[in-house]
């Protein structure tokens, strides 16, 4: 107890950062959200907390460790809060398994082990509880991942939103297998592995005040059997993402930002299903900030190209990839879509959360 | 303040004394409050707003319009400039 | 989705644009008064591909960023009290007001909900009967009749623990406030499609004579857009200024008449302020007195509201359409839309924001029609 009153304080005062959270003293919900605001909680807040101790630290990435034999393992970790627990095509534990197997498996990595910590909010029926376990033990199965140990705790009623879940996995990097955002080239063909906006759609409408019909469902799924399919295609992929919370705009930004590069892409070449189109419409919200669980997004040297693309769409997961933009050397850390006009316009992160809206 | 997207009426039905539907927006489904359209029928088109009908959608105006569309394109390729189509409907 | 991505053809926007191309031959400026239409031009980039003759001015038609920072901060005071259970439209949550927002009295432990239509805040009421529901209903008059049927319903649902904030702003008095300031430049109007479905299109006939401006009934998206503006580009070129509908899909001379009933019903006009711009006279609607028992004014004292803009903020001289939102100092620096001083950075379609989002390359991409 004395040690926590000595801690010191993260100094707000000191940062060098040119823009400090100076508009928040309390996390808002948007800091979840994958967004600019999770990015700049990580880097203003968590980082220089952390001190050296995070000098080596991936933030956004599965992170590589080199062992003294030259064996490479990747590790990472996610937590999963989401709400309804069980939405169209899956529910919590699918995410939180296929989540991490995901997260590794865009560092090229193959998953080989998972770990599973449970935060249960007294009074959750042992029924739910078990059927987000089961779903677990499908998916690991299904992703040829095993699910090694874990932990759970249980909190006060009122204080848990049912169950939240993190998962943290180890994985084994190929030889030779080098993805990283900082890979990003000019010249670098960008592939999307499906249809967007899924997820995020499946989940919103069953949220509360705004509940529609639909029968899209979730596209959790996981991705690693699809990306040693592109690896075995093409060993040398420079980056690969998973366009999760904060769409696919999110996830190109960063690596834009990353790499400092331009990315200009289609409008009209985003595979984006009809009713994720129309309830977007709606709702006033943009599908290349809508979730996805089940897809990622690849760069490409144009050589390889067609051979990567081609290995995509001959599987399941990846059966309607398709090429989407490129990367240029203009307006570098910036990513431009160009609309079905001519016209071209920027694309950003969402700030936060995903609010539909009226105007 | 004018988000209000086309959709299809599917079923009508009364709610607490109000007469509500089911709309479809390209294969996403929404109750709507029909209150201030009472003309529409199923199978009409509306625009909704906020959850609201607040027109029925003139589909052969639609039509007329995006022909209208079409045809200025031809004049220009006919090289009919001054094609004098200027008023609309008021 | 039928009837919307027809009017997204390419093939037939590049037509229209050349038939704007053809028929302007001097330089015009025309004002949309509707942030549904300035986020549509900006986000296709029609103000990028339009012929540099036609100059399209943003005007305040973002009700959002219109709403008084008084309204702002008196919602803030009311979300934060301990039974409310306050709920809004998504556009209002990031809303700064004098200290504050929404997100932020949410995250101090408020009640706040986004709701998708006023209805879903009555049912809430009805759901939860310990609580005190209130809505903040702000909009033009395209949202002003579902409004209305909020508070008809929850009186004859017998409720007494909802109440509405009511902000609502018209668009004839916000016009003719614009074309009587002296630094007004614009010569012809977009008007707001979707208030014409509500209000129909006569009120515009007097303002057109009077000031001799053409008013084009507008559609949203890009053919709908490009039409508006060619009508009003040729009647300006033969010296008309009449009232022309271009939406007649979803509008009629006379108006949604079952809507304009209840509107008559439930709100009364009354002075408003406008953020960033000032007060204009019987600009706004307020709760009539038969439906003072849902007015969240009056159920809620909040004391004393000491408001407070940022200085240098220029939202106003952009709302009227007098600065361009790349001409401000501060756009790009101290205003952002993470970190916004006026509203017009914070609404999706508030000029600054849809500036910020879609345009800040320098230089800029090259562009070409379809």
């Amino acid at each position: 107890m004395a040690e926590a009153l000595t801690t010191p304080a993260v100094d707000v005062e000191g940062w060098s950062c040119p823009l400090p959270l100076r508009h928040q003293d309390r996390i808002v919900m948007g800091h979840g959200g994958g967004g600019q605001l999770s990015a700049e909680l990580v880097q203003h807040l968590f980082l220089p907390a952390f001190g050296v101790a995070a000098r080596t630290a991936t933030p956004t990435d599965a992170h590589v460790l080199t062992l003294g034999n030259g064996v490479r393992l990747a590790f990472s970790t996610d937590t999963y809060v989401v709400r309804p627990l069980f939405f169209p095509g899956g529910n919590i534990g699918e995410l939180a398994v296929y989540g991490t197997v995901n997260d590794l498996a865009m560092s090229g990595a193959q998953p080989l082990a998972l770990s599973t910590g449970f935060v249960l909010e007294e009074g959750l029926e042992m029924d739910v509880l078990g059927r987000i376990a089961t779903s677990m033990g499908a998916a690991a199965l299904n992703a040829g991942v095993q699910l090694v140990t874990g932990d759970t705790k249980v909190v006060e009623h009122g204080h848990g939103d049912g169950v939240y879940i993190n998962t943290a996995g180890i994985g084994l990097l190929p030889e030779g297998v080098d993805i990283r955002p900082e890979r990003a080239r000019p010249g670098d063909v960008v592939i999307v592995s499906g249809e967007i906006g899924l997820h995020g759609i499946a989940v919103l409408s069953l949220r509360e005040g705004l509940e529609f019909g639909t029968e899209l469902r979730s596209d959790t799924a996981p991705l690693n059997h699809l990306v040693a399919a592109m690896l075995a295609a093409c060993a040398d992929i420079h980056v690969l993402r998973d366009p999760t919370r904060g769409g696919l705009a999110a996830s190109l930004c960063e690596i834009a930002e990353t790499a400092q590069v331009g990315i200009e892409y289609d409008e009209r070449s985003l595979p984006v299903p009809e009713a994720v189109r129309a309830a977007c419409g709606f709702l006033g919200l943009d599908p290349i900030h809508v979730a996805n669980e089940g897809k990622l997004v690849a760069f490409v040297a144009p050589d390889h190209a067609d051979a990567v693309l081609a290995a995509m769409t001959a599987t399941e997961v990846g059966s309607r990839a398709t090429v989407i933009g490129r990367v240029v050397e203009e307006h570098a850390g910036v990513v431009v879509a160009r609309t079905g006009l001519g016209s071209t316009r920027i694309v950003d992160r969402p700030l936060g959360e995903q609010l539909p809206r009226i105007c | 303040m004018c988000l209000g997207v086309p959709g299809k009426v599917l079923e009508i039905r009364s709610e607490q004394g109000t007469r509500m539907a089911t709309v479809d927006f390209g294969g996403v489904t929404k109750t709507v409050c029909l209150a201030y359209v009472p003309e529409v029928q199923v199978g009409d088109y509306t625009i909704v707003h906020a959850g609201f009908a607040i027109t029925q959608l003139d589909e052969a105006s639609a039509l007329e319009t995006l022909q209208m569309f079409t045809d200025l394109g031809v004049l220009d390729e006919l090289g009919g400039a001054d094609d004098g189509v200027t008023g609309g409907a008021t | 989705m039928k009837y919307l991505d027809e009017f997204n053809d390419p093939a037939l926007a590049r037509s229209l644009f050349e038939q704007i191309d053809a028929a302007a031959t001097k330089p015009w400026a025309i004002m949309e008064v509707c942030g549904g239409q300035t986020h549509s031009i900006i986000r296709n980039g029609i103000d990028q591909l339009l012929t540099d003759r036609v100059e399209l001015i943003h005007g305040p038609g973002c009700p959002v960023c219109v709403t008084p920072l008084e309204m702002i901060d008196r919602a803030l005071a009311i979300a934060a009290r301990p039974n409310v259970l306050f709920t809004s439209f998504g556009d209002m949550l990031r809303v700064p007001g004098s200290r504050e927002d929404l997100f932020s009295v949410k995250a101090k432990g408020g009640d706040v909900r986004v709701v998708y239509s006023p209805l879903d805040a009555v049912n809430l009421a009805q759901e939860h009967p310990d609580k005190d529901v209130v809505f903040f209903g702000v909009g033009f008059e395209t949202t002003a009749p579902a409004n209305a049927m909020a508070v008809f319903q929850a009186r004859e649902r017998g409720l007494h623990n909802f109440s509405m904030l009511v902000s609502h702003v018209l668009v004839p008095p916000a016009i003719e406030a614009l074309m009587t300031s002296p630094t007004s430049r614009v010569q012809g109007f977009l008007a707001a499609g979707h208030v014409c479905t509500v209000m129909g299109t006569r009120q515009y006939e007097p303002l057109a004579q009077q000031y001799r401006v053409p008013i084009v009934v507008t559609g949203f998206e890009p053919l709908d857009v490009l039409d508006g503006i060619r009508r009003c580009v040729l009647q300006l070129e033969a010296g008309r200024a009449e009232v022309e509908n271009a939406y007649p899909r979803a509008v009629r001379a006379e108006g949604n008449l079952p809507a304009q009933e209840m509107l008559a019903r439930v709100f009364e006009t009354c002075d408003r302020q406008w953020r960033g711009i000032g007060m204009i006279p019987a600009s706004g609607w307020r709760l009539a007195p038969e439906f003072a028992a849902f007015d969240a004014e009056r159920r809620f004292d909040v004391g004393e509201l000491t408001v407070c803009e940022p200085e240098r903020c220029r939202a106003g001289d952009v709302l009227q359409g007098v600065l361009k939102p790349d001409q401000c100092e501060c756009f790009g620096k101290e205003c952002t839309p993470r970190t916004p001083m006026g509203a017009t950075m914070v609404s999706s379609e508030g000029a600054c924001a849809a500036y910020f989002q879609y345009r800040r390359l320098d230089p800029p991409v090259a562009v070409h029609r379809g």
